[in-house]
């Protein structure tokens, strides 16, 4: 089963990149990076192995570490699980489920980001290379953490994902990182001063090594010093982590195999809702129709997640600092941008538009009017609290101009991108934490040259914002944010004039690619 | 036609056509349609002529190229070359004037299911630019001829297959549009529906409207159409009234006749042997 398993998601990994030439382009480059990495990792170790046991300990910790809780929170907030070998598919198949769990966790290491992952975790062996029996300690206790990434990530993401996928709980676990937001500022700027040396981290490693995310990776360096009692005791954690994923993980597989998570529980809802308080246009039709999808569809929802991790990132980054203040900026371009995959979300339902013959301009402009409406205050808010918690609030109207200037040149840039381009997402009532394979070099290619369009619009108002603040210019501030209104407004009218005429011409091919897409 | 105790409930009614076009254009008009994906020639130099007026039959095997010529012939998908005339307007030349005439069932594709049947029908009306009033008034009687009352607040993505084929028809309609292009209309429906449905449509072509159905039950449209056309390996193999094309057999034994195809002999012995 789990060579089979292993050839199949080959296979269909290599079929993907039949499919363009860019893809393979693409995977070689990666590949070139990850074997780099790996290189660069094997040779860290071995240079480590040449100096002390603490200091051994502490970058083995710190690497194994990473490598677990990559695998265990990156598909929550930022890629997704991979759904090649979508369980769900195997729901037909007369396959014991043990070995099924067994099999998609073998798999689940095919392909640039397993292998990587793996070369990595295996190389701290490499740092134990004056210690025998600490190296084999750490061979063994790096397959096990391998392990505990792969199927704890799995875990994690089959117990969090029918709460992602229940609105309410979206709301509250969205409102409870605003609290954790609010609150982190005072806490970081209290843990900043001081330098960085090999004993910078130590604490960090002691509680790591007692965590399932650093427990293997500290292992051998117990056995090293002669604590066999300690390593045994870590291994027993990640034994039992292992062991409880495995249960998670196998339970969950139980449930979607005979239970599909229903696309949600909906029921009766009351009348027609926003359709029928807009004005009686294609154009107020579109907008409400967008917002109640971003009631709705969970896809919109997780975009929004994003922005409320931003400042809490850039916050504990820069321990409270000014850093904090790129939080609205960031917020409002991810706000903007994100109308960029609006068609892409539509998928074949997009055969509406073209068949009623919208005009190319109504349907950009009502979208983002959509987004705005949601999106808009959002940003404000992270603006606003960013600048006083970091305590700039004298240079608010310099960042709502950058945040305006940002979010405008976004909406426009996204409504041409969108109208020549769309990109494989997840489908509606998917579990949002899925990424879809195929995701094209083109695709790639224009959100990068949109990424930098939108830039060089918003260069005047970004400009002159950073000018206000280093200089504590009310002057400037407000410069910032009339030039930022003035330059974000005609990017928007030039986005949804430019975007417009090409849907207009390009409706039924974009149709056809998302049709493909599905 | 059942005759049924209930009256049918109203529908929209197609616009009249304008007057003073000198003789009738027929509803829908193809001219050496064409299309390509790589290397596949899904449409090759397809020419049909839809009176005005008629319920026309598209019938074909699998991969015969219907969805691909219905698609190109309602403004989804771009033909590679030829035209496509609709009461006249050249569809791809006026893609707007077009696609006002005609309402579509597509196939294969979703619908924006997070919204409830009431609310996709009223957003398909609104989008096709009609007034408030109308829109209510036409998405009600459409809920109702379409037996989706109890369901109308529902969200679309709870429907059954059948379900959704008559919201998406419901949407296609709300507009009164003078052709109606429905691929696979009666596919996943039960057999209630679909008299109901066939009697919404056979009032529909009375009342002026011109509707073109693909299908794979000849038996259907031989009982339900006027006119039919053959359809396969991209090429249209007869095309005429449902009689003249059937020349005294069944349709359905002059449709294997004219595609071929039919598979002789033993074939897949091992399935008998399922019984130890």
């Amino acid at each position: 089963m789990v060579a089979l398993l292993v050839r199949l998601k080959l296979a269909l990994l290599l079929n993907g990149y039949r499919r363009s030439v860019w893809q393979v382009v693409g995977m070689a480059f990666a590949s070139l990076y990850g074997l780099l990495i790996a290189g660069i990792a094997v040779a860290g170790m071995v240079a480590v192995g040449t100096q002390d046991v603490d200091l051994q300990r502490t970058v083995t910790v710190m690497v194994g570490s990473a490598v677990v809780i990559g695998w265990w929170f990156l598909p929550l907030f930022a890629f997704g699980v991979d759904a090649t070998l979508d369980p769900e598919r195997f729901a037909t198949f007369p396959i014991p489920r043990r070995r099924l769990v067994l099999a998609l966790a073998v798999a689940a290491l095919v392909g640039i980001p397993g292998v990587l992952s793996a070369l990595v975790a295996l190389s701290t062996g490499a740092a134990w290379w004056k210690h025998p029996d600490a190296m084999l300690v750490a061979l063994v206790a790096a397959a096990l953490g391998l392990a505990v990434a792969v199927v704890g990530g799995r875990a994690l993401v089959a117990l969090l994902a029918p709460l992602f996928a229940r609105r309410r709980a979206r709301e509250v676990l969205t409102a409870l990182m605003l609290v954790a937001i609010v609150s982190i500022g005072p806490t970081v700027s209290r843990l900043t001063q001081g330098t960085v040396d090999r004993h910078t981290f130590d604490g960090a490693v002691d509680v790591l090594g007692w965590t399932p995310f650093g427990a293997a990776w500290a292992a051998p360096a117990d056995v090293a010093s002669g604590r066999w009692q300690d390593a045994a005791l870590r291994l027993g954690i990640v034994v039992v982590t292992l062991g409880l994923a495995l249960v998670v993980w196998e339970r969950a597989l139980a449930r979607t195999l005979v239970e599909p998570p229903a696309a949600t529980g909906t029921g009766q809802t009351g009348g027609l809702g926003l359709l029928g308080r807009v004005p009686a246009t294609p154009f107020g039709a579109v907008v409400a129709r967008c917002l109640v999808y971003w009631a709705r569809d969970p896809r919109y929802a997780v975009s929004l997640v994003m922005i409320p991790v931003l400042p809490l990132v850039l916050g504990v980054v820069s321990g409270g600092g000014s850093l904090l203040l790129l939080a609205g900026p960031l917020a409002a371009f991810v706000v903007g941008w994100g109308v960029s995959s609006d068609i892409s979300y539509d998928g074949s339902a997009f055969w509406m538009h073209v068949s009623a013959g919208v005009p190319g301009r109504v349907d950009r402009l009502a979208r983002v009017t959509a987004s705005a409406l949601v999106g808009g205050p959002l940003a404000v808010l992270v603006t606003v609290a960013s600048a006083f918690f970091s305590g700039h609030g004298d240079d608010l109207p310099a960042l709502l101009g950058a945040g305006l200037g940002i979010a405008l040149a976004a909406y426009g840039g996204s409504s041409i991108v969108s109208a020549l381009f769309v990109q494989p997402v997840q489908q509606p009532g998917e579990n949002p934490f899925q990424t879809r394979q195929g995701a094209s070099m083109a695709t790639v290619a224009s959100q990068m040259v949109g990424w930098m369009c939108v830039s060089v619009a918003s260069a005047p108002a970004i400009v002159l914002a950073v000018l206000a603040t280093v200089r504590d210019s009310a002057l400037l501030g407000w410069t910032a944010l009339v030039v930022g209104a003035a330059v974000g407004v005609a990017c928007l009218v030039v986005g949804v004039r430019v975007g417009g005429r090409q849907l207009d011409l390009r409706g039924p091919v974009l149709l056809q690619k998302v049709i493909a897409f599905e | 036609m059942p005759d049924d105790v209930t009256a049918p409930p109203p529908v929209p009614a197609p616009h009249p056509p304008a007057s003073g076009a000198p003789g009738p254009a027929p509803a829908l008009q193809l001219r050496g349609l064409w299309r390509r994906f790589g290397e596949k020639v899904a449409v090759a130099g397809i020419d049909l002529v839809v009176p005005a007026g008629s319920f026309y039959g598209l019938v074909g095997p699998n991969g015969a190229g219907k969805t691909t010529t219905l698609s190109m012939a309602t403004g989804l998908l771009v033909p590679d070359a030829g035209q496509v005339l609709v009461h006249g307007t050249d569809l791809w030349a006026d893609p707007v004037a077009g696609k006002a005439l005609i309402g579509i069932l597509p196939d294969g594709v979703k619908l924006f299911d997070r919204l409830t049947g009431e609310q996709l029908i009223t957003y398909a009306g609104l989008l096709r630019g009609l007034d408030r009033d109308t829109v209510a008034e036409r998405t009600r009687d459409l809920l109702v001829a379409m037996d989706l009352v109890a369901d109308a607040r529902t969200l679309v993505v709870d429907y059954s297959a059948g379900m959704t084929k008559k919201v998406a028809l419901a949407c296609a309609m709300v507009h009164a549009p003078r052709l109606l292009v429905l691929d696979e209309p009666f596919e996943a429906v039960d057999p209630v529906s679909a008299a109901n449905i066939r009697d919404i449509l056979a009032q529909y072509v009375a009342s002026g409207g011109t509707v073109i159905v693909s299908s794979h039950v000849m038996d259907l449209v031989q009982r339900m159409c006027d006119h039919v056309a053959v359809v396969a390996g991209g090429h249209v193999l007869a095309a005429g009234t449902v009689d003249e094309v059937r020349a005294g057999e069944s349709l359905e034994d002059r449709f294997v006749a004219l595609v071929g195809g039919r598979v002789a002999g033993e074939g897949l012995a091992w399935l008998r042997s399922s019984s130890d």
